[in-house]
């Protein structure tokens, strides 16, 4: 039985569809109305807040904090200045991705780390005999995204202390609500404007009611997880289980990815201070990988071919599906969509996934498999670079 | 003589946008003339307070085609459609009908009026489906003529008839029934309840002179229903911006296809040398050349003033001088300082994200229509609001409120004509009317702009102010919009076409006459 998150006092009454779900163990909102939509554009055009509480974040401490960081994360820490965050991927001695998230650095010695599932025992190993403390505070921060073109106008007027316009993106900063500390960091995972807020549990209420107040002329909405998984894949973000299975949970080899094979090559130091998987890493760039991450835009004529067929106009509008399908090439099949949507913002099809090395140049064609009452059919699609979406102010 | 243009549009509308990015798409050198200061013609955003973006005419879109919008990339030249999901019909006993994209909750509350209308619910739903699917096709034709034996028209006819004939019985009986009923006979096969009813006619009536009662209008509520969402039929959104933001993705397409778009350049007559088109001369008196001159405004800017109409055959001179255009609506636009209160859901709340649709009753439509038959502007007029700045909070600052009141009827030959008193007593009305349901109305009212149909034609040069460039009626559909055999874009003229919403399929943001307006004259030799 999931468990509420410390928003849970003001998002219950609001989530007027009752579509809830557990997200590691906490309740969730899917959907807080009967249909995602205004949600969806409230993250791409107004600003949205999302409880994003269940996220398991640790804290890492201790005059060799960074080296511990730098064990666990592919990147290189040394370039994360105080102040900075970093998107991470890490991974096991195979260079297998184990999780990813963000390692926000708090102070010289002393990170941040988000993740999707429970690392507390994967980092304490790593550590083991470096003078670094990891600690996990899960419980001990709220954590609420507000995501969208208007989040900046409504925190500065909600949060006191802070330089929002002078916070760029990737970088974080403290400040307060009504005496509360929050640390504000320019993450998300929707691909547009947007912030993290991190605060006590104790005080979620207050900066809900805060944000709210503002932001009410902003268009600020609560938005679900439905909204939020259509953002992501037109942002071109993975998603832990559903694009691609940690190593920690894989039953066999074939299940695991490296981050070179999931789009996240650039973010493999293989120059900087050792980490868990650099060896395997670096043997793995040196023969290529098997598999590539491609982003793929759906072509239409073809999808609307399939659907006049049983005379229908193409009924593809509505949630992102996390059901993998097949790619083919040739008549071969030559990879797997893991994620796909419709993006109400481009009116296109899109999906993101794996294929086979050779297939992954943008401009392939390819087919997807597409189940059109009931009949697997195939729609033509091509190859293109992630993000589908990247809005100018995304970094502005 | 100025630079040789391929094609001149004149009017930078939503359809004369559209013919140009096609035009210029297929290579050709266009230049779009405006005689306002922006384009969007009706489809317009307009700061005319301080702040405040009114959407000033048209105000929420449906119709405008999928392909259009993936031909032009719309998307990514920053068209954006936010959902408009609910409708709600206040009562004046405060009671009211709200219906939005929770089905069963609607059903529920529909069945709280009247049992057996929610049982009926689904069943209408489907048959309009059907109805909008068959319709559908004959929006993405050029209408054959029935009367010639030319081999196309013939083609077409029998390709027409192949679609309708394999139509199920029952569907091709209600389509003779749609096509021939009055909004509220035809929605009386299936409902009682009054506020839903007059709701659901208002569809029927939009735009027209008639009333949910007059034959004819049963065709207009399929009219707008045939729009299309990502694949769901009868969606109405609200466009990022206003339909203003519509305008303006279709024009950054037509540029980026290579159009030039003029602004501040009416277009005083179009030239004719030695009986074809030469081009056009502006108001400011500069001659432009060109071989194609496209007319997106209405039959009678495009037949009576913009060329010597003794130039045309005296019939056809004749049909375009009876052509039914009456304009029959106004529009009232507001600046609030807060969100409007409704007596019979007050708060804030997702229903203000939606249609407000004052329309309590039939006997209210049709008592509003009597009035203007008799040329009055309706006292209690029917009213479709919305609020812009909910659905798209960048339309106003922050906590305030800009409100679109589309009202009928104000009929464009009133009684004594349209003076600065009788716009002031119509948008008195149309505030009064409201406050019976809105009771902080009148203390948050910043601002006020009322459009009388005598105001839409000075402003936006429609002629009589009718939305539709002419009345959606069976009479002037098809292949008799705007005239019996010049419904395929063409005009007597050699070069000189029409691509505006006075022809086929007609009006409403649709793009539908400007894209076979621009197939139509890419095919032929000009």
């Amino acid at each position: 039985m999931p468990v509420p998150t410390p928003f849970h006092g003001r998002t219950a009454v609001l989530c007027e569809s009752y579509d809830w779900r557990s997200w590691a163990g906490y309740l969730a909102v899917s959907v807080y109305e009967p249909s995602h939509e205004r949600e969806y554009y409230a993250i791409r055009n107004s600003a949205a807040a999302i409880d994003v509480s269940p996220l398991f974040k640790y804290e890492i401490s201790g005059p060799e904090a960074a080296r511990l960081v730098d064990r666990i994360i592919t990147r290189d820490v040394t370039k994360c200045r105080v102040g900075q965050v970093m998107y991470t991927p890490w991974c096991d001695e195979d260079g297998k991705l184990i999780d990813d998230g963000t390692v926000a650095r708090l102070g010289e010695n002393l990170f941040r780390l988000t993740a999707a599932e429970p690392n507390l025992r994967w980092f304490t190993d790593v550590g083991y005999g470096l003078e670094a403390q990891v600690r996990d505070v899960s419980q001990e921060l709220a954590a609420l995204s507000v995501q969208g073109p208007n989040s900046r106008a409504i925190l500065k007027q909600v949060l006191t202390g802070v330089d929002l316009d002078g916070l760029g993106y990737f970088r974080l900063a403290q400040g307060e609500v009504a005496g509360v500390p929050v640390t504000v960091t320019r993450t998300g995972y929707t691909g547009d404007l947007g912030y993290e807020l991190w605060i006590r549990p104790s005080a979620a209420e207050l900066l809900w009611d805060a944000l709210f107040a503002v932001g009410a002329g902003y268009g600020l909405m609560p938005a679900g997880m439905v909204a939020l998984d259509i953002a992501r894949i037109e942002a071109g973000l993975l998603l832990i289980e559903v694009d691609y299975k940690s190593a920690h949970h894989a039953l066999i080899e074939a299940q695991k990815s490296s981050p070179y094979e999931l789009g996240l090559g650039w973010a493999v130091a293989l120059d900087g201070a050792d980490f868990i998987g650099r060896r395997a890493l670096r043997a793995e760039k040196a023969r290529g990988s098997e598999w590539a991450f491609v982003g793929l835009e759906v072509d239409w004529l073809s999808l609307e071919k399939l659907f006049a067929q049983v005379g229908l106009p193409p009924q593809v509008a509505g949630r992102a599906s996390r059901t993998a399908v097949p790619l083919y090439k040739n008549g071969r099949q030559i990879g797997q969509a893991t994620s796909h949507t419709f993006s109400p913002i481009l009116k296109k099809q899109i999906a993101i996934g794996q294929v086979r090395r050779t297939y992954a140049a943008p401009g392939t064609p390819l087919e997807i498999e597409i189940t059109v009452e009931h009949v697997r059919q195939r729609a033509r699609a091509v190859v293109v670079q992630t993000p589908f979406y990247n809005p100018p102010h995304k970094k502005a | 003589m100025g630079l040789k243009y391929d094609a001149i549009i004149i009017g930078g509308g939503h359809n004369g946008l559209v013919t140009a990015a096609y035009l210029a798409k297929a290579g050709k050198k266009v230049l779009v003339l405006e005689k306002r200061y922006l384009v969007g013609g009706a489809s317009v955003t307009e700061e005319i307070f301080p702040g405040f973006k009114y959407t000033v005419f048209s105000y929420v879109v449906s119709l405008l085609r999928p392909d259009i919008v993936r031909d032009l990339r719309l998307a990514q030249h920053g068209l954006t459609i936010l959902p408009l999901e609910s409708t709600l019909t206040p009562l004046p006993n405060g009671d009211s009908l709200y219906r939005d994209g929770d089905h069963y909750r609607t059903l529920r509350e529909i069945a709280r009026h009247a049992p057996q209308d929610a049982a009926a619910y689904d069943d209408y739903g489907r048959s309009m489906v059907y109805m909008a699917k068959a319709v559908k096709y004959i929006l993405g034709i050029v209408p054959p003529d029935p009367t010639t034996y030319h081999p196309q028209d013939l083609l077409g006819l029998v390709e027409m008839a192949r679609h309708f004939l394999q139509l199920p019985a029952d569907q091709l009986y209600l389509l003779a029934k749609l096509m021939t009923m009055s909004s509220a006979d035809f929605l009386e096969q299936w409902f009682t309840c009054e506020p839903l009813k007059a709701t659901m006619s208002a569809s029927g009536i939009i735009g027209t002179y008639l009333g949910p009662r007059s034959p004819g209008t049963a065709y207009v509520l399929l009219h707008h229903y045939m729009g299309e969402i990502d694949g769901a039929f009868r969606a109405w959104g609200f466009a990022k911006g206003g339909t203003g933001g519509i305008a303006n993705a279709i024009a950054r397409a037509a540029q980026a296809f290579g159009a030039e778009i003029r602004v501040n350049a009416g277009v005083a007559q179009v030239l004719v040398k030695n009986g074809r088109v030469a081009g056009v001369v502006l108001e400011n008196g500069d001659e432009l050349q060109a071989n194609v001159v496209v007319s997106s405004l209405d039959p009678k800017m495009t037949f009576l003033k913009l060329v010597d109409p003794t130039l045309f055959p005296p019939d056809l001179v004749q049909a375009i001088h009876t052509f039914n255009a009456r304009g029959s609506s106004g529009k009232v636009n507001l600046a609030l300082d807060a969100l409007p209160e409704l007596a019979c859901k007050p708060g804030p709340g997702r229903h203000l994200a939606g249609a407000i649709s004052i329309s309590p009753s039939v006997e209210y439509l049709e008592r509003a229509y009597d009035e203007a038959k008799y040329g009055e502007f309706s006292k209690r007029p029917y009213i479709d609001c919305i609020i812009p700045s909910v659905i798209d909070p960048h339309m106003a600052p922050p906590g305030k409120h800009v409100m679109s009141c589309f009202v009928q009827y104000a009929p464009y030959a009133l009684n004594g004509g349209w003076t600065d008193a009788q716009r002031e007593a119509f948008g008195d009305a149309v505030v009064d009317t409201l406050s019976e349901y809105m009771p902080n109305l009148k203390q948050i009212i910043l601002h006020r702009q009322v459009l009388t149909p005598a105001d839409i034609e000075t402003t936006i040069g429609i002629s009589q102010g009718n939305i539709f460039h002419g009345e959606l009626s069976l009479s002037q559909l098809f292949f008799l919009r705007p005239a019996a055999g010049w419904a395929k874009y063409r005009t007597p003229i050699p070069g000189y076409w029409q691509c505006g919403s006075g022809t086929h399929p007609g009006g409403g943001i649709m793009g539908a006459p400007g894209q076979l307006a621009a197939q139509e004259i890419l095919k032929t030799k000009n």
